[in-house]
Parts: C-alpha cells; structure tokens; sequence
C-alpha cells in the first residue's frame, strides 16, 4: 500500500510535534499503570488483605481456588456471559441485518430502542428490572442476572454487527440469487461466512460487557448469586485475597493472548487472498 | 481491532464515512419484521416494560402500618419534590464529577486516539499494539483496577510520600477518600470509551487535507483548530457521551475511592433500593437522573450539530 507522495510537502518543525506523542506516551503509562499493580499484586504472599507488598511467591496461581468463593463466583460469571452472549449475540445480528438490509415503517423507532439502553445509566437499568422483578414477585438469582446482561448486551452487538452489514455488497447475494441459490442458501452460503467476523466480535464485547458487570448485577442477583466483580466489590471491606488478583490477570492474558491469535490469524489470511490472482 | 470498531460505530455515522452501499428497496417487509421481532420483544419486556416499572414504583405509597419495603400504587408526585430536596447535592455532585472526568479524559484521550490513527498511520503493528494497550485494561476487572487506584493513591504509597517531599502535598494531606481520588478513578474507567470514538474517526481522516493546509500557510495549531478538530467531531461527541452517561450514574469509583462527602447519586439509589428497601426514593432518583441525561444528551447532540448519532 503506497500512499500519495507527497511532492511539495513542508516538514515544518514545531513543537507540537514533539510533545504530543511524549503526553500520548505518559497517557498510555497512566492506563498501564493499575493493570500492572493488579497483576504485581497476584503474586503477593499475602493473606486477606492484599493491601500491601509482603514478598513474592507463586503460591496464588498454583492454587487459584485457595480463598472461598473465589472460584464459585468466577465459574458463576463465565455461566452467565457465555449464556448471555449466546442469546444476545443471535437476537442482535438478527436486528442488525434487518435494520441495514430492510427499509420498514417503524424504522427510527427500532434505532432508539436500541440506542436508549446505551444511553441509560446502569443504576438506572439495574433499578428498573428490578423493579418489574419484584412487581412480578421473581426471585433475584441466576436466571434475572442472565436476563439482565442479555437486555444490555443486545444494543452493542446490534451496533457492532450493523457495521459489519454495512460493509456488505448486497450484490454479492444478488449474485448468489441469479446463479438460482434460494435466499435460504444464499444467506448461509454467502452472508453469513462474510459476517462472522463481524459476529465473532460482538460476541466477545458482549462476553466482556457481561463479565464485568457489577453495577446491573448488584441489583438483581439477590443476596446468594454472586458473581466474579460482585464478590471482589462485596469482600472489598473486608480485603481481596490475592487469587482475585490471579483470576483477574488470567483474563487480561487471555484476552492478549486472543487478540494477537485474531491479529496473527487476520494478517496470514490477507496474505494468503494477495497471493491469489 | 473488533472492539474498537465495536464502540465507535456510533461515531462513523459521521460525515467522513467511506462509500456505503444503499440497499435496493426491498418489498419483502414481512422478513424484516420477523428478524427484528425477536430481539425487539425481549426489548420492550425487559427495557421498556420495567422503564414504566420503574416510573410507577416512584409514585407508590407506603401502606400504613405495613412491613418494612411493602408499598401500595399510587400517584404521589411528592416523592420526587422529597427526593430531590434530600438529595441535590449528591445528584449535582454526581454531573459535576462527571463533568471534569470527561473533560480529563477527553484531555488525556485525544492525543492518545491521535497518535493511533494519524501519527502511527502506515505502522500496522504499532497501531495495533497501541490499540491493545488502550483495549487491555478492560480485561481486568474494572472494580481490581479501581482496587489497584486505592493501592496506588494511598497513604504509605510512593505517589504520596513524592508529592509531599516536593511539597505539592502538605504533611498530613492524603489522596485516598478525596474528590480527587473520585474524579481520577472516573476519568481512568472511562478513559478507553473516550479514545476509541476519536480513534475510529481520526483514522477515517485524510491526512492530505492536514497537508493542503500546510500548504496553504496554516501553521501546525491553526490547521489543528481548522481542520483536524472540525472533522473529528462526531468521535469526540460520541466519546464525550460514552464517557459522561455511564461516570454520571457510576457509584464504584465514590464508594470505593471517596468518602461520606463524595457520595455520588447512583451510591443512593443503590442504599435506598437495596439496605433501607425505599423502592418509592430510589425510583423516583433513578428517573430524576435519566431524564436530566436525556435532555442534556439532546441538547448536547443538537448543538454539536451531529444529531446523526441518534
């Protein structure tokens, strides 16, 4: 890819030039910093309160599930964000795809209701189911903390896979249509294989807009439901142990480690569609 | 980057979009109402129904002589009259918060988001390592990295002792349970939805625009003011909002960093609704504080001039 060259392009020198990557720079020092504290801390000998440094050890990530409820709430919250990405991910690429493809009265309507719940504070979401909860005498637990995360999971992936339609050449089904594929077929062979990657990334916003939830979570999860964020805010007082810092380093490697995957992945494909003619 | 993209789509509803294919007309309406009538249900039972729940609950009255969080339907609008006397200061303190969080993290994340999308352009793996590091922190538990501020900001902790040898902080001063702990916790959470809007727009930009009003003359921070600011608009409104909404309504940062005269409105709702059961106060907060959003939200999208957001 070679850009335009630039023939009479003026380097002027200014000041602005220098300072602007040097802040940029001590920007991403400041987003770095709290991540590097959390993983440092994992590794602490320290009992419940892993307050302050007390020495090195690998004795959290050899045994993770050592403090109660550390594991209970971890399991609990991956049951939650698989179940709610999975509902929410099928409904939102659904909503997506008829609202690029699909000109219908009710259009602007269908857009606010899904901008709305992006632009409601999670207080307030978490307030009113719980409110239609309690007026339809449900008992808070599993099931309304799953019913909870799907509702404000659905607006994101509708936002994420709509770009990705978008990007679609709707003649390419046209194309499929006239080479006698029924739109049954041609959906499945033609768009959808193109929206997956769309889809694959909705679903991970989805998987980590559930996973870290705590706000809507508190709310409807009654007192026994505990998940991942709601245990290390609840024990917060009382101090966290050192393997909520494991758990929480674990994801942030994962997730690395599924990016660079994606990335790598990505890159070989493009090389491998260059290569042909 | 899949995240990235994710959460900026709101901004390339802009002006700077690349080439869209309008679809055909198509007359089949019924598929379309049966792709979104799944997803739109659920909507409207668990966003909407429980939106006028909640409105309801705000107008209950507590049954005379009935158990602690039994209430009966009513329409007594001096609930919101009572909430909104005892509790001004901590809404005003809440938008006030969140006001200086997103101007600090729009401070702080432009310049990030510039940095990835123009000076790092033509770099793939810079600029997708940078945008890794941006996305990273989400990774983490926000409430171990709010834990990790507390470590950070407190009293035996480097940053203290430092400032106080150079004499920023005075001897007995601390950071831990203060404003500034609060606002700095706020503008750290929501730094990231901040810098990707900016991103994904800035990276639409075309640079030869910069370079033409270089050749015109313009310095740098004129062609900064007249060209490069202007087109990125629509990110940083949609920053601007992704950042203020959820600081506004967040209570995590203010129970976890401040103290008794830091309380935010969204610490209580939560107290009245779930430790004194006052489904009546909560409600009637929780609506106060959604409808002063919307306005300003509105307000704020048609000055801004990008009501193609919405």
């Amino acid at each position: 890819m070679s850009g335009p060259v630039a023939v009479r392009r003026r380097r002027r020198f200014s000041l602005a030039d220098k300072i602007v990557p040097v802040f940029a720079g001590l920007a991403f020092v400041y987003l770095m910093v709290p991540v590097a504290y959390t993983v440092a801390f994992s590794f602490n000998k320290a009992g419940r309160r892993n307050l302050v440094w007390q020495g090195f050890t690998l004795d959290n990530w050899r045994n993770p599930c050592g403090a109660p409820q550390v594991c209970e709430s971890f399991v609990n919250s991956i049951q939650v964000g698989v179940v709610a990405t999975l509902v929410a991910t099928a409904l939102g690429t659904l909503i997506a795809i008829a609202l690029v493809r699909y000109r219908f009265r009710g259009r602007t309507l269908a857009n606010l209701l899904i901008f709305l719940p992006m632009s409601t504070p999670e207080v307030v979401l978490g307030a009113a189911l719980l409110a239609q909860f309690l007026s339809m005498a449900m008992n808070p637990g599993f099931v309304t903390v799953v019913i909870a995360h799907i509702m404000f999971c659905i607006s994101f992936v509708v936002v994420t896979v709509k770009a990705r339609v978008a990007s679609l050449d709707p003649r390419l089904e046209e194309a499929a249509a006239d080479l006698y594929a029924s739109p049954w077929a041609a959906f499945w062979r033609v768009t959808f294989p193109l929206l997956v990657p769309g889809i694959a990334a909705a679903a991970l916003l989805a998987f980590s807009l559930s996973f870290d939830d705590f706000i809507i979570t508190n709310f409807n999860s009654g007192s026994a439901f505990s998940t991942f964020p709601k245990f290390v805010y609840v024990s917060a007082n009382r101090g966290i142990p050192p393997q909520a810092n494991v758990i929480g380093s674990f994801m942030f490697f994962l997730a690395l480690l599924l990016v660079v995957v994606v990335q790598l992945v990505g890159a070989a494909r493009r090389k491998r569609l260059a290569r042909q003619p | 980057m899949s995240i990235a993209a994710a959460l900026s789509t709101e901004a390339s509803a802009g002006p700077v979009g690349g080439p869209t294919h309008e679809p055909p007309e198509r007359k089949a309406r019924l598929g379309a109402y049966l792709l979104l009538a799944p997803g739109m249900v659920y909507l409207v039972v668990f966003f909407v129904l429980p939106i006028f729940a909640l409105l309801a609950t705000s107008l209950y009255v507590k049954a005379p002589g009935a158990e602690l969080g039994a209430y009966e339907p009513a329409l007594r609008w001096q609930n919101y009259v009572e909430a909104l006397g005892s509790y001004y200061p901590e809404l005003l303190r809440s938008f006030g918060y969140a006001l200086v969080a997103t101007v600090a993290a729009l401070v702080i994340g432009y310049p990030m988001a510039y940095v990835i999308a123009v000076r790092s352009r033509g770099r793939p793996l810079l600029q997708g390592l940078l945008l890794v590091l941006v996305i990273a922190p989400f990774f983490t538990s926000f409430i171990l990295r709010t834990i990790a501020w507390k470590q950070i900001l407190g009293d035996e902790a480097w940053v203290v002792a430092a400032m106080k040898f150079l004499g920023i902080l005075p001897p007995d001063g601390r950071l831990t349970a203060t404003a500034f702990a609060v606002v700095c916790g706020l503008t750290y959470n929501f730094l990231p939805f901040m810098v990707l809007p900016i991103y994904a727009n800035l990276e639409r930009m075309d640079t030869r625009l910069v370079e033409a009003g270089g050749d015109l003359y313009a310095n740098g921070p004129t062609t900064f003011a007249r060209i490069t600011l202007p087109l990125s608009m629509p990110g940083i409104v949609a920053g601007t909002l992704l950042t203020f909404i959820p600081a506004s309504g967040d209570y995590v940062n203010s129970s976890l960093l401040g103290n008794n005269a830091t309380t935010m409105i969204g610490q209580a709702i939560d107290r009245r609704f779930l430790v004194t059961l006052d489904y009546p106060t909560a409600a009637s907060l929780s609506a106060i504080l959604m409808i002063i959003i919307l306005a300003l939200v509105m307000v704020y999208v048609r000055r801004a001039g990008t009501e193609e957001l919405l």
